[in-house]
């Protein structure tokens, strides 16, 4: 059965690239009212790297094993 | 979908962008397929309803807490750490710690030698059918109410905060629910809660470490408070002497005795909503340990609870508003202070991970409902009073159709709230009637031998009636509950645990008065139910790091050194 793990590792990286990806085009187009206080951090671009990193490392620790 | 999901309203506190909607479609696909993927692992009843008995203590144990971090418990708990300040932190720690470690310690080798599927299934291997049938017909019927209740609420929040119609909120959510709960039983609903888990903490955890740096740090978040409002926001226990001196209008008596002995202890080692999680467990060490890995995450909950409500009262320029003023002002209450912190701090991707982690605690705990609801009533109502001789299969089936019926009375009960308001009032009130008196009545047949069918069943009985009466009498005077909770200062929250209190003091007092006076039973029919007549089994030998003892040590040292921090 595939582990509870490797659904949540799945679940991180997708949300964790997709902020990631949001964070780096507003890097990228910085908009000229960002909406948010705060918004020099980059928040989304660091925590979307820290969700898909600790996400794929979940992925792989936990990916399902092929049967011999 | 998108269309959908956008339909707006002028009042929406926040506005998601397409990744954020990305976002909270993933979610749903991912709870869905794994709904799917487990529909072959719930064909017999231990599976379908006991998750197969096979978690381990990691997963038993974040499922245990997720059972009781929903979405409205974030929202509601933020917003009166925005009203009460730090004191909101008492329900965190006093009043859920002791009573996990308890559980673990001394109740759940009984739950799990007993065998039993519920709670009010041990309750009839204890005392007999009729105390099994008072409690299970009343978890049943208050669960599912409950669950119609915060399905409302939810679809509301939904409405203020993302500008969703109620309708669409109500009907995506539950079918959602029934259709992987349906499929994949308790262990479908068990994997949900612990994805939840991890996507709350991950689309939380920002907020207060954003905030604490627009703060300036603790010790100027606690300047800035005291500024704002006053000293006692961001102390536990110094203005306890007295209840004119704190902002809850509450004694340290209420919360020690009312709170942390009695109603949380109700609540975490009686209500079945989050004890089933525990009776999943593959062994009795995994059983133990889950309640305990629980306890120490939940002492880390303020932190993206209380905290982010703390933060709201320093950084944001308005003043929130009680939720009655709120709506006739058209301001913004305290309960929206969770996602107006949200907004403030979160961009693209982020807002749509905030509002997931709210969707997810949401549904997870409506699972917990229907999942509780439907071993309860096939277990403990339709099997013994209904078709005692149905096969396995037969009962499984009929789990899998109460699923989907209790998902529809919820539903209606949501409607129903949505017509008659003051019923969600009344509903919650009656769910707390139960939880401190049934608490009386476990703890005395798991700890006291004497302790005889009658007796439980009376003490349940009177107890319960006890708690209705106060709850009554102060609803029809209100003054009464100077005498209820002890002082003319008294405010509403001090009346929940002088109730629970008392009700629980009644039930004792009646289960011992009739103990005594009825026909002891024979020691051989309460082996493996009662202290002193069951061999209570070893959590074999491990190391000591992996025994529940040293454990649970550890959290208490942890809990005292907390509570002495923010003394």
């Amino acid at each position: 059965m595939i582990s509870i793990w490797f659904f949540i590792g799945i679940s991180l990286a997708v949300n964790g690239a997709l902020i990631l990806a949001a964070g780096i085009y507003q890097l990228v187009n910085p908009p000229a009212d960002p909406g948010v206080v705060l918004y020099h951090l980059h928040a989304n671009v660091w925590w979307g790297a820290a969700l898909l990193v600790f996400g794929l490392i979940y992925c792989f620790k936990f990916a399902p094993k092929r049967k011999a | 979908m998108t269309s959908l999901l956008t339909t707006a309203v002028a009042t929406r506190l926040v506005h998601l962008s397409s990744v954020d909607i990305v976002i909270v479609v993933f979610y749903f696909a991912l709870v869905l397929s794994i709904g799917w993927y487990l529909r072959g692992r719930a064909n017999t009843g231990e599976d379908f309803f006991m998750a197969g008995r096979e978690m381990t203590a990691w997963v038993a144990g974040l499922s245990f807490l997720s059972a009781n971090l929903g979405a409205l418990e974030l929202m509601g708990w933020a917003g009166s750490a925005y009203q009460y300040g730090i004191l909101a932190t008492h329900w965190y720690w006093i009043g859920a710690i002791p009573a996990m470690l308890f559980l673990a310690l001394v109740m759940m080798p009984f739950y799990y030698i007993s065998k039993t599927h519920s709670v009010p299934g041990y309750l009839k291997l204890r005392f007999g059918e009729p105390a099994r049938a008072m409690s299970a017909l009343s978890f049943a019927f208050m669960t599912v109410l409950m669950s119609g209740v915060n399905m409302f609420a939810m679809a509301k929040v939904m409405q203020i905060v993302l500008g969703w119609d109620i309708n669409f909120s109500i009907w995506v959510s539950s079918l959602t629910v029934a259709i992987y709960v349906t499929l994949g039983g308790l262990r479908s609903a068990i994997f949900n809660e612990v994805l939840q888990f991890f996507l709350i903490w991950a689309g939380a955890l920002l907020i207060p470490i954003l905030g604490l740096y627009e703060a300036g740090g603790w010790t100027n978040l606690k300047l800035q408070i005291a500024q704002r409002t006053s000293e006692q926001y961001v102390h536990l226990w110094s203005g306890l002497g007295s209840f004119t001196t704190n902002p809850m209008g509450i004694h340290w008596t209420g919360i020690v005795f009312g709170l942390g002995a009695i109603l949380s202890m109700g609540y975490w080692t009686t209500d079945f909503l989050v004890v089933q999680r525990i009776l999943a467990a593959k062994d009795i060490r995994s059983a133990e340990m889950a309640p305990i890995i629980g306890a120490g995450f939940k002492m880390m909950v303020p932190f993206i609870v209380i905290l982010p409500g703390l933060l709201g009262l320093a950084v944001l320029p308005e003043r929130l508003l009680p939720e009655s003023v709120a709506a006739v002002t058209g301001g913004h209450s305290y309960n929206d202070v969770l996602p107006l912190m949200l907004a403030r701090y979160c961009g693209p991707g982020l807002l749509g991970l905030g509002v997931t982690a709210l969707i997810a605690g949401f549904m997870s705990g409506m699972a917990g409902n229907v999942s509780a609801f439907t071993t309860v009533w096939t277990y403990d109502i339709y099997r013994p009073l209904i078709n005692s001789k149905g096969s396995d299969h037969h009962y499984v089936n009929m789990g899998r159709w109460t699923t989907i019926i209790g998902v529809l009375i919820s539903v209606g009960t949501a409607y129903l709230v949505m017509q008659f308001a003051s019923i969600m009032d009344y509903v919650q009130a009656l769910f707390s009637f139960f939880i401190a008196p049934l608490f009386g009545t476990v703890v005395l047949g798991m700890l006291w031998k004497r302790t005889t069918g009658p007796g439980g069943f009376w003490g349940l009985l009177c107890g319960t009636i006890s708690s209705i009466g106060m709850w009554t009498w102060v609803r029809l005077d209100p003054s009464a509950l100077r005498y209820v909770a002890l002082s003319p200062h008294a405010k509403g929250l001090a009346q929940d645990m002088y109730q629970a209190l008392w009700s629980f003091l009644v039930c004792v007092t009646v289960t011992v008065v009739v103990s005594l006076a009825t026909k002891p039973m024979p020691d051989g029919q309460l082996t493996g139910l009662v202290y002193g007549l069951t061999k209570v089994p070893s959590v074999g030998d491990v190391p000591l790091y992996q025994k529940p003892l040293f454990w649970a040590a550890v959290v208490t040292v942890i809990f005292f050194v907390l509570n002495i921090i923010f003394w």
